[in-house]
């Protein structure tokens, strides 16, 4: 028994779900009790999918359990193949239901379907979401992929993107334009966008593209035992690592490297407004392939220093403290919120590049922060095209890593003016939306300074004549609004006052105000 | 605006059963807001992590702070000797608490393995009782899903806490649900203005303003979804004060009317107090509700509101009901509701989920009432949407919120209106 606050993963189903959801023609029928349908939200919410993943739960109930859970599993699999009529089904248990063991694929079989239907078998109290996701994926391409025909020019299919991916769509559309200037077509994408019956043709590439290590390392394994296809090892996250990668692919198919096009991070770090960036120590979490890969980046091509390298999934560990030795520091393997948060605090990075639960603990610590990994967030799918692959994932990532730092130029400014009571050091940046703080003791009254405060001057011309004041209850009541609303409540009740003359607010004063202005 | 009860009501009313898929949150859920109300208590969820999962994705929008809830996640080796996920249990427990010392009130919340593993969480909190107190209470309830449907999980959490609450055998009155702080304000200004004796709170802000119970004690619930809650107090020999919910200006006012006759005041004392904000309420409603008149509305089954909210709509925005579904229909406590509520929509207890997406594409309403999980893939088939979390998460009760509450349905209908085009 572990306390846990929050989780960096989901349980097994849900990296089952992020396959089955990434894919067409394909449904997953999982044995689970009411309740576990909360993992729809995460795909029709944070990724504003506009379907509904094709997951058929049971949802069974207390009375259900030693009576007839397992017809209850049947009729769920036999309504859900005459409804959504898939090339091929997956079957398998959330937690509950892996307890009372009705063996869903041994059900599933016995309906015989005239459709594959895959049994999975995700043991839910020792694994969790990227576990699920490989073997899901796995299971998948070793009960569909069979030996065909190699394509007559080189092709390669790009494995590992899912549903719920950090930015797995762009990176796809990236890696395919990389590819396609070598003059290699996409055979197939899998799982993301693939159907069952293209999982069949897998066969027909001439390589393995193994995007993401997370989710389709075991698939890419058993691809290249049983069809001899082989795979690319290096990440292409990072304009080296992507350097490499098109190396990798030359070497695989005896194709040249074309010349590269678009990339500007390169000039970006060496021009000058970016000296600043050298040694700013920077701390890492993240899943172990996007945290390499950011640890690579950040040394070798921003100028950071690396003082803190970690990640959540300990399937990456080996990678991960080889990195982490690389860079001379060590490496923190733990799936511990609290835990990585102490680290952060006792190393006191200047940037810390994590997921969405590092920019929590950044947001409270007051550090800078840039997301570059999943679990993710509706933050994470940008409407605009935003790759971490590829040269323009280069370009991409210098710019977002950039972005919550101080720029170069104000930060000489900063430094100018560092007595100035609106610049001081702990003023912090303007673009933040953070009010400067006022220094204690400072010796200048900040107002009268610079000029006076507008809005408290024309406050206060225009209830020279008319005082409005608020009476203490009315205050009392005010104080209970959201902080994020009170503004605004404050002026509306108070310029509804001025209208009807009102020269002291009441309870029923602000009340009155709220139903005028209700929409 | 009428009081009166229609012409023709749902009383009678044939209710469609359904049994299939339910896209619904199981009972945990209700952490989310009852930690926000109960400062000083700790929920400590025994299950899996899916559990904590869900809770994580339900919270989403809350600030990763060392929050009041956590989940103790059950591993193998749990799970093959109960002995010994009690020991881990109390082990999590103390270490848990010497670090949060504001923690006064500890919930064990049963989840759906621990209930599957037949954990028995009642000795063990009685076991952490005597260990823990008298500085902390520990109480256990089930928010499994295998048990509770969403709202349920509060129903449970509040019932738990039946049996600590202390006698009493003056008058007065209970008033049973999580309220956010500033309505219950409003409601106490109101109740203690219309001379209702000794009004408390369940739950209480702090752990140690129990309230009390007795034979002299009425019970009012602002929620419709607290029937385990209510019969426990009834069975402690409270009285139930029978009313609609109160929601918008009718609402509250059959509401408060009915709470006032229990303590035998008279009407025109009430009438006195309430004519300023109903009347306000029912200016502001005015306004808000010309979006919403004669539209169509399609409600899937969720917390259990959706009979009372059907009635507002339909009652006091014009809006036109079609299918009202629940997960679970309380048919005493809300028979005060369906007497008000006009006859015309079908009436649906349970869920399968596929067949009540057939009927909503069938009927296409103006605007679906629904979970999350299906709000942006009817949206993208053209149907409007309001997300039925919100409605629980969001300050919706009596006179001063009326117009926000029809406001949460007519925010979708205005922003399809101001997208136009770019949205088709």
């Amino acid at each position: 028994m572990k306390l846990t606050l929050w989780t960096y993963e989901g349980p097994p189903h849900v990296g089952a779900m992020r396959i089955a959801t990434a894919m067409k023609g394909l449904h997953y029928v999982l044995h689970a009790p009411q309740g576990d349908t909360y993992a729809d939200l995460l795909f029709t919410m944070i990724e504003r999918r506009n379907h509904r993943p094709p997951v058929t739960y049971t949802t069974f109930q207390a009375r259900d359990l030693g009576a007839d859970t397992a017809n209850l599993f049947k009729d769920a699999a036999r309504d859900a193949f005459a409804r959504f009529q898939p090339q091929a089904m997956i079957v398998g248990a959330s937690c509950t239901a892996e307890l009372i063991q009705d063996d869903p694929g041994g059900l599933a079989e016995a309906l015989a379907l005239p459709v594959p239907v895959i049994p999975l078998d995700l043991p839910s109290y020792s694994r969790k979401e990227n576990f699920g996701a490989d073997e899901t994926f796995f299971q998948i391409v070793k009960a569909l992929a069979r030996p065909v025909a190699r394509t007559d020019a080189v092709t390669c299919n790009l494995l590992g993107p899912t549903a719920l991916g950090f930015r797995h769509r762009d990176d796809v559309t990236e890696l395919s334009r990389l590819l396609a200037a070598m003059g290699i077509a996409v055979n197939v994408c899998a799982p993301l966008d693939a159907t069952p019956a293209d999982i069949t043709r897998l066969g027909a590439a001439h390589f393995n593209v193994l995007m993401y290590p997370e989710t389709a390392e075991t698939a890419a394994r058993h691809l290249e035992k049983v069809l001899g296809q082989p795979f690319t090892k290096t990440v292409p996250i990072g304009t080296g690592a992507t350097r490499d990668f098109l190396d990798e692919v030359a070497t695989i198919t005896g194709l040249p490297v074309p010349p590269e096009t678009g990339l500007r991070q390169p000039w970006y770090a060496a021009s000058v407004d970016s000296t600043y960036l050298t040694g700013k120590r920077v701390f890492i979490f993240g899943d172990g392939t996007h945290a390499i890969a950011a640890a690579r980046i950040a040394a070798r091509e921003i100028g950071f220093e690396v003082v803190g390298l970690g990640c959540y999934n300990r399937e990456q560990a080996r990678p991960l403290r080889a990195a982490a030795k690389a860079h001379g520091v060590e490496a923190l393997i733990t799936d511990d919120y609290l835990e990585v948060e102490a680290e952060i605090a006792r190393l006191q990075p200047e940037l810390i590049l994590g997921t969405q639960m590092e920019r929590h603990i950044a947001k409270r610590l007051g550090i800078p922060c840039a997301v570059i990994s999943a679990p993710v967030h509706v933050q994470d799918f940008p409407a605009r095209y935003s790759p971490q692959m590829g040269f323009e994932g280069a370009n991409v990532i210098f710019d977002t890593w950039v972005h919550p730092l101080v720029m170069g130029l104000e930060e000489h400014l900063l430094t100018m003016f560092r007595e100035d009571f609106e610049f001081h050091d702990a003023a912090g940046p303007s673009h933040h939306g953070g009010k400067a703080q006022l220094r204690a003791g400072a010796p200048v009254d900040a107002a009268e300074a610079s000029g006076g405060d507008i809005s408290a001057k024309m406050k206060g011309e225009a209830t020279d004549g008319a005082e409005v004041i608020w009476l203490a209850e009315a205050e009392r009541e005010l104080k209970k609004i959201p902080f994020f609303v009170r503004g605004k409540a404050r002026r509306n009740t108070e310029k509804f006052a001025a209208d009807k003359g009102v020269t002291a607010i009441s309870i029923d004063t602000l009340y009155e105000a709220k139903a005028h202005y209700a929409r | 605006m009428s009081l009166d009860a229609p012409l023709r009501s749902c009383r009678d009313t044939p209710v469609l059963k359904e049994r299939g898929q339910r896209e619904v949150f199981c009972g945990l859920t209700g952490i989310v807001w009852l930690h926000r109300k109960m400062q000083d208590a700790f929920f400590l969820v025994v299950g899996s992590r899916t559990c904590a999962h869900l809770l994580q994705a339900a919270a989403g929008v809350m600030i990763f702070a060392e929050p009041r809830f956590g989940t103790a996640i059950l591993e193998e080796k749990d799970l093959a000797g109960l002995a010994d996920a009690n020991a881990e249990l109390d082990r999590e427990v103390a270490r848990l608490l010497s670090r949060r010392p504001d923690i006064r009130q500890l919930f064990l919340v049963g989840s759906c393995p621990s209930e599957v593993i037949k954990l028995d969480l009642a000795r063990a909190a009685e076991r952490l009782n005597a260990a823990h107190a008298p500085h902390v209470r520990v109480l256990n309830f089930s928010g499994s899903g295998i048990e509770t449907t969403f709202t349920e999980g509060e129903d449970a959490c509040l019932e738990a806490m039946v049996p600590a609450l202390p006698g009493t055998t003056a008058p007065g009155l209970m008033v049973v649900g999580a309220l956010p702080d500033v309505v219950e304000d409003q409601m106490l200004a109101l109740l203690s203005a219309i001379g209702v004796p000794n009004v408390t709170c369940l739950p209480a802000r702090r752990s140690q303003d129990l309230p009390a119970v007795g034979p002299e004690t009425r019970v009012a619930l602002v929620q419709p979804f607290l029937g385990a809650t209510h019969a426990a107090l009834v069975k402690r020999g409270a009285k139930a004060v029978p009313a609609p919910f109160p929601f918008g200006a009718e609402g509250t006012t059959l509401w408060l009317h009915a709470v006032a006759a229990a303590f035998g005041i008279p009407r025109d004392r009430v009438e006195a107090v309430i004519a300023a904000p109903r009347a306000r309420a029912e200016r502001a409603l005015s306004t808000v509700s010309e979006t919403l008149r004669g539209k169509r509305i399609f409600f899937f089954p969720d917390s259990q509101l959706e009979i009372p909210l059907a009635r507002f709509l339909a009652r006091e925005c014009g809006m036109v009901p079609v299918e009202v579904g629940t997960p679970y229909l309380h048919r005493e406590l809300m028979a005060p509701e369906l007497d008000l509520l006009p006859e015309g929509p079908t009436l649906s207890e349970g869920q399968d989920v596929e067949r009540q997406l057939d009927r909503v594409r069938a009927v296409r309403p103006d605007l679906t009432v629904c979970g999350l999980g299906l709000a942006n893939p009817l949206e993208a088939e053209g149907l409007a949407t309001k997300w039925a979390i919100e409605l629980v998460f969001t300050p919706v009760h009596f006179y001063e919120q009326a117009a926000d509450l029809a406001g949460l349905f007519a925010r979708p209908l205005r922003r399809r209106a101001l997208l136009g085009e770019a949205a088709e």
